[in-house]
């Protein structure tokens, strides 16, 4: 199977019913992409997909043939810089236990990517595949929109 | 000594913040460990009964799997706790349907639920206990007196007696990253039990008892945990047991990580509840007597049941000043899972009842509920419900003021023609609740712990503080190193924290009861002090140089337990919260639109993350209050996917405002308090009088959901 | 789960053959209910068809007078048509109810309509909006549809291929009463049309349907008795998520709401 991962050509062997979200972890090992539930109700396993936000936790590995597929290990730049999101989760106290962060991220870029400039109600429905335990959302939609372009 | 900005007070940033970000962070599930199995537990099923047989599907081969009962236990087949009830496997009398009756480990996933379906257990069945009002077994009592409530009613001749019953219900800690351990057996007969936990030596008492392991053969280390919430408390005592009789008996690594769909099933939930009230007061609104009955539902084990108990009954007099008080609570058993630690630990409970007593004694006087908080509330040198004298920060009528001057104005009243979003059919509310909340463990429960820490200079200049309370998302890293920073008089870079492992670090005491800033903040300061001067005084200090403190209980708190009079807390946070909601008359649906509180917390040693704590736990409370309801069927939660057991997302999520308001504590580092629970306080309370606000109608009980709204607004 | 094979066909005719001549064979879309059936175990298929990329399965067109909307066509795609806003709002407004953004990415409503649930979203819609499911062999009109709980008309080895909306479809009303503001259950959902009568509801029965007694009402100009004879066009239970006199109760506010403007 052959996919593009974090902007680098990737070639697996697994079975093509497999979950995107075990391959990630186990096959190839970037265990950033987190199971919350297995359901698709929490998002901590958010993806991009082709620049599209997915819960891999419900995705056949086989379906990513030839995609392009983004996780959290891919969001800073090659020499290891933060991008603004990143760096606004930390400054912003959007991240406190972390384990939702990496699917936030994901689906707080892809939003950023559709609509670069997103109102705070437009960031809740962005958000509302992702569930945030400890912060209540309030300072990740803050860190959000000090992404604006 | 190089030039410093203090760093506490100020947001610097997040200790472990880069790795949580870009996804490096390492939690339980993430850790690759060479040749280890999957451990898997097989539960009852049945809320009471006995084990008839187990078979073992003879077409299986068992000789690829390792399979652990109770006869597999080397030491006590109990998991230590308080009381000696809850067996780590089940070896008489099964008490709930999610019981553990045996463990399973195999190389794979799929070899592993093929033993699972190859495995038939047989019960003989006993009759269930679901109801607590028809529990035959308690827990614990607690009985708290003031004055002399009985003569005071019979005195109150022109005055009012108020009596009102409230319910409170289940609730999930729901942290996004389930329950796992991974055990690891290593030389010596030792055993490394890396988890997701709060309190490494919890599980390391637990272990020893269990496993039958020296304090240097048990090791407990806490990996990066995604969330704990007090669900993280006890109940990975369990997962830790488990994982290490398999690994004990497979010779190799076990690990132990559950689903949510399990994690949902059998962990601890909040202790469920009924409170009664009875409150006279006379006609100009002085507060005379409070006579309040607690019960609250333990589940099949008693777990934590009785410090729960205890926070819940000291807490349930509100923070009002009353001369006649009397708190009889209890807590009893049911063959339901068994409850445990959620943030609050009771106090959620009990201020949930004592605050809307405030609102129906108000209307029956027909005066503003605000006038009778600001009668009734503690000022210094007030006493509480258990005669504890308040003799610094004492914060009611601060955070009162400052919620009030920060609220925005009541939004306009649809007239009948839509005004924006507004909607005809939507009612809109405002309510207000005033909370507070005893920081660290309750009475002489400090004292009895005597948390150690330690702080040590190391070659090079850089230092390290070594203490086993952990970091799950509240800040306890970053806070730490502010506080021995600032103390040092050292850049905050020179300071790291040791891992949180047994074998490393000493017993701190637990994660819990808003203890780690004040308490353990406070072990930490007064190391990282007595280190600076010892540095100070020699010219060339021989390193590494490292001073361990131990708690010892200022001898101004006097406590009794068997009175259970005197100083509950050495000092208490305060919150006033005012929330917006927004009624669909036509669904019974309760949006809460905006939600806002002042709160006290001494001093804020990270204001962001501080304020993190108040938003998070304002949301849990809310989602309390509102959407998260647990039917129970047979004794287990029908509730038990994240598709049903629902939690607040981003868009039902209110706009939340903090306002800290500091009011510093001698006693704590800095002047701080506690603040990790207090913020699942308020909101409840304050939820339910906007309702009451919006439609004119009372609800007693939380969750308030859409269908008990719909139902009582149709009945009015 | 031991794993499944994995299947990807090249086209629709090839994907009704080996879906035709694969024992214990299931399709795949989104995978938003499949994948968490599968890893839950309630299902255990032998092999998975994806449809996912199937180009005869994706894109919305006009067709008609009205709007075509391939099975295999996810629902932010939907939500973000200019066709499907002009022919026929409430879709786009029960597409966005589903979920969010991660499972509107994904969901289909080939997917919704071949798993049938009584609960969900888009179905009301179609039925009120006399929506027609084609196949890789007929046409099937939506009211036809739903054949029990959870079953559907169609037949062995059928795969849905598209969606159509007829010209009417523009005159349908849509309110979702879920269990939160998102990745929300509906608890009742419903859709409502005038012109031609049409009152249909989900999370009521066992099956997405429509009350044909509060139609026959609606037909008359009669609101009023079509908010009277809901209930007894309406079987609703209660669940883990609501009660039935909840739904009932609800079902019939919301009708009136919707008549009323």
């Amino acid at each position: 199977m052959r996919f593009v991962l974090n902007g680098l050509p990737m070639t697996v062997e697994a079975p093509g019913s497999r979950r995107l979200l075990d391959v990630l972890r186990e096959t190839v090992g970037l265990t950033g992409t987190k199971e919350g539930c297995g359901e698709g109700e929490c998002g901590a396993c958010s993806v991009l997909i082709d620049g599209e936000v997915v819960n891999s936790c419900l995705v056949a590995v086989g379906q990513v043939a030839g995609c392009n597929v983004v996780t959290v290990e891919g969001l800073a730049a090659p020499d290891g810089a933060l991008s603004s999101l990143q760096q606004a989760f930390i400054e912003r106290g959007a991240a406190q236990c972390g384990i939702c962060t990496p699917g936030m991220l994901l689906a707080a870029h892809a939003l950023l990517q559709q609509n670069p400039r997103p109102s705070e109600d437009e960031v809740r429905v962005g958000l509302a595949g992702n569930l945030c335990r400890c912060t209540g959302y309030t300072k990740i939609i803050d860190a959000v929109l000090a992404c604006r372009t | 000594m190089s030039d410093t900005t203090a760093a506490v007070g100020r947001p610097v940033l997040r200790r472990e913040g880069g790795d949580k970000v870009t996804g490096r962070a390492r939690y339980t599930d993430d850790l690759v460990v060479p040749g280890a199995w999957y451990g898997k537990t097989i539960r009852s099923g049945i809320p009471r009964g006995r084990v008839r047989t187990i078979t073992y599907d003879p077409a299986f081969n068992w000789s690829q799997v390792v399979v652990v009962t109770a006869q597999d236990i080397p030491g006590d087949n109990v998991v230590q706790l308080i009381r000696d009830d809850q067996p780590a496997l089940a070896a008489g009398e099964i008490r709930h349907r999610e019981e553990p009756i045996l463990l399973l480990a195999a190389p794979d996933r799929d070899t592993l639920a093929a033993a699972e379906r190859a495995i038939r257990i047989e019960y003989d069945v006993l009759e269930p206990v679901f109801d607590l009002t028809l529990a035959t077994e308690t827990y614990s009592t607690i009985e708290i007196s003031k004055g002399d409530v009985v003569g005071a009613f019979k005195g109150l001749k022109d005055g009012e007696v108020v009596e009102r019953t409230f319910k409170v219900g289940l609730q999930e800690q729901l942290y996004i990253e389930p329950q796992g351990a991974i055990a690891i057996p290593e030389s010596g007969g030792a055993i490394r039990v890396i988890g997701s936990l709060q309190c490494p030596y919890y599980v390391h008492r637990a272990l020893k008892r269990t496993l039958e392991l020296t304090d240097e053969q048990a090791i407990v280390v806490q990996a990066e945990t995604g969330g704990g919430f007090g669900g993280k408390e006890e109940y990975p005592s369990i997962v830790a047991i488990h994982a290490a009789l398999l690994a004990r008996k497979a010779g190799r690594p076990v690990r132990l990580i559950y689903d949510r769909h399990e994690d949902l099933a059998a962990t601890t939930k909040r202790h469920p509840g009924v409170i009664r009230h009875r409150t006279g007061v006379r006609r100009d609104g002085t507060l005379v007597a409070q006579d309040i009955e607690i019960v609250l539902d333990g589940g099949a084990y008693c777990t934590l049941t009785p410090v729960v108990l205890s926070r819940a009954a000291i807490h349930a007099a509100g923070p009002y000043a009353c001369p006649n008080v009397r708190i009889r609570a209890r807590a009893v058993a049911t063959n339901t899972p068994p409850n445990g630690a959620f943030r609050g630990f009771g106090a959620p409970q009990s201020l949930f009842a004592a605050e809307l007593m405030v609102e129906h004694v108000a209307e029956r006087l027909g005066v503003p509920s605000l006038d009778l908080r600001k009668k009734w509330m503690l000022r210094i040198g007030d006493t509480t419900a258990t005669s504890q004298t308040l003799t610094e920060s004492v914060s009611a009528e601060l955070v009162l003021a400052a919620a009030l001057k920060a609220a925005p104005p009541v939004r306009p009243r649809p007239s009948g023609s839509p005004l924006g979003s507004a909607h005809p059919t939507v009612r809109r509310g405002r309510g207000l609740s005033l909370v507070y909340h005893g920081s660290g463990f309750t009475g002489s429960g400090e004292k009895k712990l005597g948390g150690k820490v330690a702080v040590e200079a190391l070659p090079g200049g850089t230092f390290t503080i070594l203490t086993a309370s952990t970091e799950i998302g509240q800040g306890t890293k970053t806070i730490f190193t502010q506080i021995a920073a600032d103390a040092l008089g050292v850049p905050l870079e020179q300071v790291t924290v040791a891992p949180q492992d047994t074998s490393l670090v000493p017993d701190s005491g637990p994660t819990v009861a808003s203890r780690t800033a004040m308490i353990v903040g406070g072990l930490i300061h007064a190391a990282a002090v007595e280190l600076q001067e010892r540095l100070a005084k020699s010219p060339k200090p021989k390193l590494p140089l490292r001073v361990d403190k131990t708690y010892v209980q200022p001898d101004t708190i006097h406590w009794d337990d068997q009175t259970y009079r005197g100083d509950a807390y050495p000092v208490y946070a305060w919150a006033c919260t005012i929330v917006d909601v927004d009624v669909d008359m036509l669904t019974g649906e309760v949006r809460v639109t905006d939600l806002l509180s002042a709160v006290d917390c001494g001093k804020a040693i990270h204001p962001v993350m501080a304020e993190g704590q108040i938003e998070g736990g304002m949301l849990q409370a809310v989602g309390w209050a509102t959407i998260e309801e647990i039917k129970m069927k047979d004794g287990g939660y029908q509730n038990d996917r994240l598709a049903t057991y629902l939690i607040p997302t981003a868009l039902d999520a209110p706009r939340i405002r903090t306002i800290l308001v500091e009011n510093p504590y001698s006693g704590g580092p800095f002047g701080a308090k506690g603040i990790g629970e207090l913020p699942m306080d308020g909101p409840a309370p304050a939820i339910i009088a906007a309702i009451h606000d919006a439609t004119g109608v009372w609800l007693d009980e939380v969750p308030a959901t859409p269908e008990k709204v719909l139902a009582a607004c149709a009945s009015s | 789960m031991p794993d499944v094979a994995y299947l990807q066909p090249r086209d629709v005719a090839d994907a009704v053959r080996v879906y035709r001549e694969t024992p214990g064979a299931r399709l795949l879309a989104g995978g938003t209910d499949l994948m968490v059936m599968l890893h839950a175990g309630t299902v255990r298929p032998r092999a998975l068809v994806d449809l996912w990329s199937l180009a005869e399965l994706k894109g919305i067109r006009r067709l008609d007078g009205g709007v075509e909307i391939g099975a295999a066509e996810p629902y932010t795609s939907i939500i973000g048509s200019a066709l499907v806003a002009e022919h026929c709002p409430a879709l786009v407004a029960a597409s966005r109810t589903i979920g969010a953004a991660q499972i509107q990415n994904r969901g289909t409503l080939g997917g919704n309509l071949a798993n049938a649930s009584p609960a969900g979203d888009t179905l009301p819609v179609l039925l009120a909006a006399d929506a027609v499911v084609v196949t890789d062999r007929r046409t099937i009109p939506v009211a036809d549809f739903f054949t029990g709980y959870r079953k559907t008309a169609l037949g062995a080895g059928e795969l849905i291929v598209a969606v159509r909306l007829p010209a009417a479809a523009r005159g349908v009303q849509f309110r979702k009463i879920g269990t939160r503001a998102a990745q929300a259950i509906s608890k009742v959902v419903i859709a409502v049309s005038r012109e031609p009568a049409r009152v249909a509801l989900g999370s009521v029965a066992e099956i997405p349907l429509r009350a044909r007694g509060a139609e026959a009402a609606l037909a008359r100009g009669d609101a009023a008795g079509a908010v009277a004879a809901l209930p007894s066009d309406i079987r609703p239970i209660d669940d883990v998520r609501s009660t039935g006199d909840y739904r009932r109760m609800v079902a019939q506010n919301v009708l009136e709401e919707l008549l009323r403007d």
